[in-house]
């Protein structure tokens, strides 16, 4: 019995309500600043190319023009958020040096007077660019002679010596070899974007005291501002980051895209400096989930026990890494699933491919491979003849069971919660199962 | 020409925390002289209510009503650090930090209540209404406010706390991919139904019925709020939305929301759920993450229930018309054979 | 191109404005009169987050050059519910949790307003039907449909209460 309480566990009102029905709310562009300058990016038209010239010239002459940024301006133009979290290489550049690999990378910014003229401005930027030959499939990017997106030579990320991040646990292909029946899958998806309702914005602000002051939708703050400051070369404490209040995130304003060059700008100018990103560019630019290919191969006994699974997941990264190696190890510890499973083998492939980068979305790393999984357990239950409850209880994990990353089952109910669903349902359960329980199995078999 | 209805089911599971840790949360909170308490983090709010639930955390642990808690967030000069909010991580980690810094507050505060009193410090208790009383004597009863100043103007003491919380970063073999990736675990059952228009290919969803277990929860009308929007994203990512609808083919992508597909109010499939509570072991009150699972389960439950309603199995999302009319040619074709 | 003045009536008062010709009404709504309920999911129609009530009927203010509402009744949120939320429409948003991040929800709110004024007991699906313009992304419209509905009881209960 938990103890009695006065507050958590209660459904009280949201301490946002009055805000959000009188429209009072502050949303990052709801700030209104005088003297404000806007931002605006040219955007790579192709896929893949060399940039060979820019020619700012027609762009300097637009009424409203004040200044362009190139990547010379930028201090450490190199962007990546993995390197706050110690994961490398670096790779990706807040605006572009000599080449682009995706549709919409960043090559010059433009700052204006007004968005239309800042608009105007980015059309009038000449563009030399030298096509080159671009790769969009995950499985063609790891062949030979396929286009390399990455400036490391092959279109992988490296897992510490290894091109996928790896789980082996048992045995998989002596399991196979004892396994009643094999069961195979390949699962697609496609990128997903966050389509939040506000886009993704920042407004950076330069303050009497030298220091700036950056309005951010970010979905995290300080790692937002520490990754300004190293990209700006500027110590912490002269930057100042304000939000807290975002129009829906579901991991879409995680990549600290727009408040470096907003900031640079604010420096550069001494004025305030908006960079709100259109609609089109949040669809199309911004990150989205990556779309997955999955392979799942499970040896399955007559009486619907698992003994061996073996995953080949390749997610596609896009152009850049933003934060998808790290969901392929997410995804490594997840992918075989709530399941008590005696053999795993998992190869997950983080892949390069010349599209909009992805990065983080809810679930990340997790949400396809529960589709993949569950949709591959009903197959099983196809095969060996049982109900796709039955599949699911049998071979539901128990707290104490090994998993194949090597950690031990605890805080483990979904056997339980298969039981409410069931019941929600008026679906009846077998005794066996109606009366399971997560508990340590008596006998702890492998 | 039918509509044929079929149920599907799935079963997930779902970590709570960045993976492999090292993401760190902190909370710093103080007393005013009204008796209400600030709580000053970085942390953001998405939408999902965090303001609100964490300031029930706060207010629980301190002892005070929830009108008494002032919740300060974001700004990078007045909170301290935080890694943000994604990953399923805040109500877990802010939370924890929330109450360490709550009870070294609440400590500060019987300090001075003990000298006020002239009581013992166990004999004093909270009563949840913004009074703090002697057990056994319900007339010698303070006002949490008026000790509060008392603190400030007749013993010159803060009542403060500060709080910390981080699972420590780990590794991970790159050989055999042993890791400790998570705090705790959620888990999910979700019970689809749906009717498939053999006509037109389309798939109505009529319900998407949930059994959820995550911890204790905070606040259970927010906590629904996850689930039902969550319902309708998986929805939405198993049948209709797409960047890129000839993914690999990066052609016709979409541009905006005429062309990014997604399930309007005309498309609510009527949505069931039942919350089951097992505290954790390691988060604030027993919590686990809830945010991003909830999109998880109703997609297999979906795609297994087309397969029951037509026979046709379909491994790729989003499931769309034609590729229902296509497993419905294919089918008929190889039954032909 | 030179600005001209367009005048018309934002709540109770009338308004002045010097524009360059076809600025959005949106743009002179959020960055001009302060009005930023009014909200830019995408500029484009396609969301319904900058919808405003022009003569009582929804509008996507995205949509429509300032000049189009020159001598006509403009509401954004801000003028047309009130600021403690007393309004039924607001409170029943509020209860049934009709709102997660917020930025969706002053267009919900206006052609929710707009619908129950037009018919004080709408049907289910006329309700449905009145949404189908705005998007949200958090609730998955469920308790929005059900606010709805519950504020028609309320200003139902509350009418027949008053007489």
């Amino acid at each position: 019995m938990s103890p009695a309480r006065h507050v958590v566990g209660r459904s009280v009102a949201r301490s946002d309500a009055l805000g959000h029905v009188t429209g009072r709310t502050v949303f990052t562009t709801d700030r209104a600043f005088p003297g404000l300058l806007h931002l605006k990016v040219v955007r790579s038209p192709v896929h893949h190319a060399r940039i060979r010239g820019v020619d700012l010239s027609e762009a300097e002459r637009v009424p409203g023009f004040v200044r362009a940024l190139t990547h010379a301006d930028v201090p450490h133009n190199v962007y990546t958020i993995l390197g706050l979290i110690g994961v490398e290489p670096e790779e990706e550049f807040v605006l572009a040096v000599d080449r682009v690999r995706y549709k919409g990378e960043p090559i010059v910014a433009i700052v204006a007077e007004s968005e239309q003229a800042a608009l105007d401005a980015v059309a009038r930027v000449k563009l030399d660019l030298l096509e080159l030959p671009a790769v969009f499939d995950v499985e063609e990017a790891l062949k030979p002679g396929a286009p390399i997106v990455t400036h490391w030579g092959n279109n992988t990320f490296m897992y510490e010596g290894h091109p996928c991040r790896r789980v082996r646990f048992g045995d998989v292909e002596a399991a196979f070899a004892q396994a009643d029946h094999i069961v195979e899958g390949r699962y697609d998806t496609k990128p997903i974007e966050h389509a939040p309702t506000e886009t993704t914005a920042a407004i950076a602000v330069p303050e009497a005291n030298g220091r700036f002051t950056v309005y951010t939708n970010t979905q995290a703050l300080y790692f937002s501002l520490d990754n300004t400051s190293i990209i700006l070369q500027v110590p912490g404490n002269q930057l100042h980051f304000v939000g807290g209040t975002v129009g829906g995130g579901f991991g879409g304003k995680v990549d600290v895209i727009v408040e470096p060059l907003a900031t640079l700008a604010a420096m550069k100018t001494n004025r305030p400096v908006k960079y709100a990103f259109s609609r089109q560019e949040e669809m199309q630019v911004s990150s989205t989930r990556s779309a997955w290919r999955i392979y799942m191969k499970d040896g399955v006994m007559a009486d619907g026990r698992l003994i061996a699974r073996k995953v080949t997941s390749y997610a596609d990264s896009g152009a850049y890494s933003r934060q998808t190696p790290y969901a392929l190890t997410k995804h490594a510890a997840n992918a075989a699933g709530p399941y008590a499973i005696p053999n795993v083998s998992i190869d997950a492939y983080c892949v390069f491919t010349n599209r909009q980068p992805t990065s983080a979305m809810r679930g990340f790393g997790i949400t396809m491979a529960s589709f993949a999984l569950e949709v591959q357990m009903d197959k099983i239950a196809e095969v060996v003849g049982l109900d796709p409850w039955a599949v699911r209880f049998i071979n539901a994990y128990h707290n104490g069971d090994m998993k194949p990353h090597r950690k031990l089952v605890e805080d483990a109910t979904l056997i339980e919660t298969m039981q409410a669903a069931a019941r929600l349902v008026g679906h009846e359960l077998p005794d066996a199962f109606r009366t399971m329980t997560s508990d340590p199995r008596p006998d702890r078999g492998a | 020409m039918a509509k044929l209805r079929g149920t599907g089911i799935s079963a997930v599971n779902y970590p709570t925390g960045m993976n492999l840790g090292g993401d760190p949360s902190q909370a710093l909170i103080h007393a005013t002289t009204s008796g209400s308490f600030v709580v000053s983090l970085s942390a953001t709010d998405l939408g999902q209510g965090l303001r609100t639930v964490i300031g029930q955390i706060a207010a629980e642990t301190l002892g005070v009503r929830m009108e008494d808690v002032v919740v300060d967030t974001a700004d990078t000069d007045t909170g301290p650090h935080d890694m943000g909010t994604f990953a399923s991580r805040a109500t877990h980690r802010v939370g924890n930090a929330v109450i360490a810094a709550a009870v070294e507050a609440r400590e500060a505060l019987l300090d001075v209540a003990v000298d006020e009193f002239e009581a013992a410090r166990s004999d004093l208790v909270f009563d949840g209404q913004g009074n703090l009383m002697v057990r056994g004597a319900p007339d010698r009863s303070l006002k949490i406010a008026d000790i509060a100043a008392a603190a400030q103007f007749k013993y010159g003491r803060t009542i403060a706390g500060r709080g910390a919380w981080m699972k420590p970063k780990s590794p991970v073999d790159p050989e055999t991919g042993a890791m400790d990736p998570d705090s705790t675990e959620a888990h999910a059952c979700t019970v689809a139904e749906v009717e498939v228009d053999t006509e037109t290919g389309q798939v109505t969803v009529l319900s998407i019925k949930s059994a959820y277990e995550i911890g204790q929860q905070v606040n259970p009308a927010l906590v629904r709020g996850q689930i039902v929007g969550g319902a309708w994203m998986g929805m939405s990512h198993a049948l209709y939305e797409t960047t890129q609808p000839y993914y690999p083919d990066p052609e016709h992508a979409a541009r905006d929301f005429s062309e990014y597909v997604m399930p309007g109010a005309h498309e609510m499939p009527e949505i069931e759920c039942v919350v089951l509570e097992y505290p954790s072991s390691n988060g604030p009150y027993g919590v686990k993450g809830v945010g991003e699972m909830t999109a998880n389960s109703p997609i297999p439950a979906i795609v297994n229930a087309i397969y029951h309603a037509t026979g046709v199995r379909i491994d790729e999302l989003p499931v769309t018309p034609e590729a229902i009319l296509r497993g419905l040619d294919a089918k008929a074709r190889a039954a032909g054979d | 191109m030179a600005s001209t003045i367009v005048t018309f009536q934002l709540g109770e008062r009338e308004v002045e404005v010097m524009v360059k010709p076809m600025t959005t009404l949106q743009a002179v709504l959020r960055y001009q009169l302060g009005q930023t309920a009014v909200k830019e999911g995408c500029r484009q129609g396609g969301c319904g987050s900058c919808t405003v009530l022009v003569d009582g009927e929804p509008m996507m203010s995205c949509l429509l050059p300032i000049e189009e509402v020159a001598g006509r009744h403009v509401d954004t949120l801000q003028t047309a519910l009130p600021a403690d939320a007393a309004d039924p429409l607001q409170q029943a948003f509020i209860a049934e949790g009709a709102f997660q991040c917020g930025y969706c929800t002053p267009g919900m709110l206006l052609v929710a307003r707009a619908l129950l004024d037009r018919d004080p007991h709408p049907t289910r699906d006329a309700i449905i039907d009145a949404l189908a313009g705005n998007v949200c992304r958090c609730t998955g419209y469920t308790p929005i449909v059900a606010a709805v509905e519950a504020a028609a009881r309320a200003r139902g209960d509350r009418d027949e209460r008053g007489r």
